[in-house]
């Protein structure tokens, strides 16, 4: 087996590895990264809408441009690539890290690793719907990579469960290469994605969207045949004698994605809410060599966050890798009223950072509070955008002065 | 009229107030950028979108490349653009970028990934693959 030392690892392909990549070599630090798939890029490979980059690249860009400019960056940063390749096994100790891929297995001795694994989709197996169990079921991204990778239609007649992005993009994309979509089915009372994929995906196209409705029952002997759909209360609870029967062969699913942690869950604590580890404002986790970026910490609403996180960990690592990265005395935040999602799980004193707050119901007017140091009026803060705030060198010098800082959103 | 629109320019989804006077003439609220503006005055009178789908590739190392419009085209169009789209067919190599037909009302289509040709089957050897 070959043993490889490196100065910078990078676990994963997609836009949060590549930027990582890309910012570690910046550097000058030695860095490889290791892409399971034979392409880099990620999920933005399928993601063929438009609607990234206008934050990173002040434009409107598709998934593969994105992904294009990325792999440009990455090309010119001087980091090696390796593609098919599978990380087995990671030990804390040395750090080492077993990967396999075509030449054979290597066991890399790296300085840092940044953990940009990514995210998978909650599958139909954890929804524990009642009924058959017939082919025609796919979870949305698994949809999209049919269509939009492999040219496949999945079906004739679509319902959609859930209305997440992936969810509502991929109903607009159903419908414009020729599959009906019935309805997109959601729990809540109100939409999972994005207000502007409500209108584009849905409302230009007539598809209706069934709010507090999900699917109670599938049905079907080897092909799905239909689905009863129910209404359901406040709570989630079906509402008796609302079943419906709806015909069709093609359920896609769209009801959340879950951070990649498997291998480094044993190692650092993860974030119970956010359900990726906890780091610190250089995206350290507890073990200073490793660091966390992208959907694998939580997962964020844009690509360009996703980026520029990924960005952030690479710099961060490559400075670890020489020895420049102190250690400092962590300001842990604390979860208040109305906080979901909170990215990072610590301060840092001199370490400029932003802090990613997702608030778990729509609030038409609410005001965000950092330790009662920070506190601004928000008009409309939603599920599916999170709020960032910016910390000046002044307000973190401020809020490090504190044991922890409370983080809350509250009405009004 | 009064109309309540949510601006699609970007992600962070302004819920606009519009209110028409009449042609050309109308009023907009809600909007936190020019864009939301101009959204509201083009949605009221010709809604425009980008329209994404995926054009035949024959001789790649995959069956489909992801295709757009270059700019926003009139909503109206997309049936017949889609019509237009799925009769394509390109010969790989395709680059990123490269036009694949008029869209209509001034829009192009282009290629927004590349694909390059499939490489020959195993044992082809030196014989030439068409």
């Amino acid at each position: 087996m070959k043993v490889r030392r490196v100065e910078v690892l990078v676990v994963g392909g997609g836009a949060a590895g590549m930027a990582a990549a890309a910012a570690a070599a910046g550097a000058g630090a030695e860095t490889v990264l290791l892409e399971r798939e034979g392409n880099l890029g990620g999920v933005l490979e399928q993601c063929i809408h438009p609607g990234f980059g206008l934050h990173r690249y002040r434009e409107e860009l598709t998934g593969p441009e994105f992904s294009h400019r990325l792999r440009g960056e990455l090309a010119g940063s001087g980091a090696e690539v390796l593609t098919e390749a599978t990380v087995l096994e990671l030990a804390p100790r040395g750090p080492r890290l077993l990967a396999a891929h075509p030449q054979g297995l290597t066991e890399f001795r790296p300085r840092a690793v940044v953990w940009a694994a990514g995210a998978r989709e909650r599958p139909f197996g954890a929804l524990r719907i009642p009924g058959t169990r017939p082919a025609g079921i796919y979870t949305a991204g698994l949809a999209q990579r049919l269509l939009d990778i492999h040219g496949l239609l999945p079906g004739r007649r679509a319902v959609i469960l859930g209305s997440g992005d992936i969810g509502l993009i991929m109903a607009r994309r159903l419908h414009l290469e020729g599959v009906e979509v019935a309805a997109v089915l959601e729990i809540k009372p109100f939409p999972g994605g994005l207000l502007r994929n409500v209108v584009q995906c849905l409302s230009d196209f007539g598809i209706p969207l069934l709010l507090r409705h999900t699917v109670a029952e599938v049905h079907g002997r080897e092909r799905l045949s239909g689905i009863t759909v129910v209404e359901v209360d406040e709570a989630g609870r079906p509402l008796p004698g609302s079943g419906k029967f709806l015909a069709c062969d093609t359920l896609v699913l769209s009801v959340g994605l879950i951070p990649e942690n498997r291998l480094i869950e044993p190692l650092v604590p993860l974030d119970p809410w956010n359900r990726g580890p906890q780091v610190n404002a250089r995206l350290q986790t507890e073990l200073p060599w490793l660091f966390g970026a992208g959907n694998s910490l939580a997962v964020f609403d844009l690509v360009d966050t996703v980026a520029e996180l990924g960005a952030r960990a690479g710099a961060a690592a490559a400075r670890y890798a020489r020895g420049e990265l102190s250690p400092a005395r962590p300001v842990p935040l604390v979860r208040g009223e109305n906080v979901l999602h909170l990215v990072p799980s610590f301060l840092v004193p001199g370490e400029p950072t932003t802090v990613y707050i997702r608030v778990p119901r729509p609030l038409p007017q609410a005001r965000v509070s950092l330790g009662g140091v920070i506190s601004k009026n928000h008009l409309g803060v939603r599920p599916t955008e999170m709020v960032e705030i910016n910390l000046s060198p002044e307000a973190l010098a401020e809020l490090c002065r504190l044991p922890e800082v409370r983080v809350e959103v509250t009405p009004g | 009229m009064r109309k309540k629109l949510v601006c699609v320019s970007c992600p962070v989804g302004c819920e606009l107030e519009v209110e028409v006077h009449g042609p050309g003439a109308i009023e907009v609220s809600g909007n936190r950028c020019p864009r939301g503006e101009a959204y509201a005055r083009e949605e009221v009178t010709d809604p425009k979108r980008v329209l994404m789908s995926l054009v035949k590739v024959v001789g790649g190392e995959r069956p489909v490349v992801a295709v757009r419009t270059d700019r926003p085209i009139p909503k109206r169009l997309f049936p017949q653009v889609m019509g237009l789209v799925r009769r394509l067919c390109l010969k790989a190599p395709v680059k990123l970028g490269q036009v694949v037909a008029l869209a209509g009302d001034g829009a192009q289509l282009i290629t927004t990934q590349q694909v390059r040709e499939a490489s020959p089957p195993p044992g082809a050897g030196a014989s030439k693959s068409g």
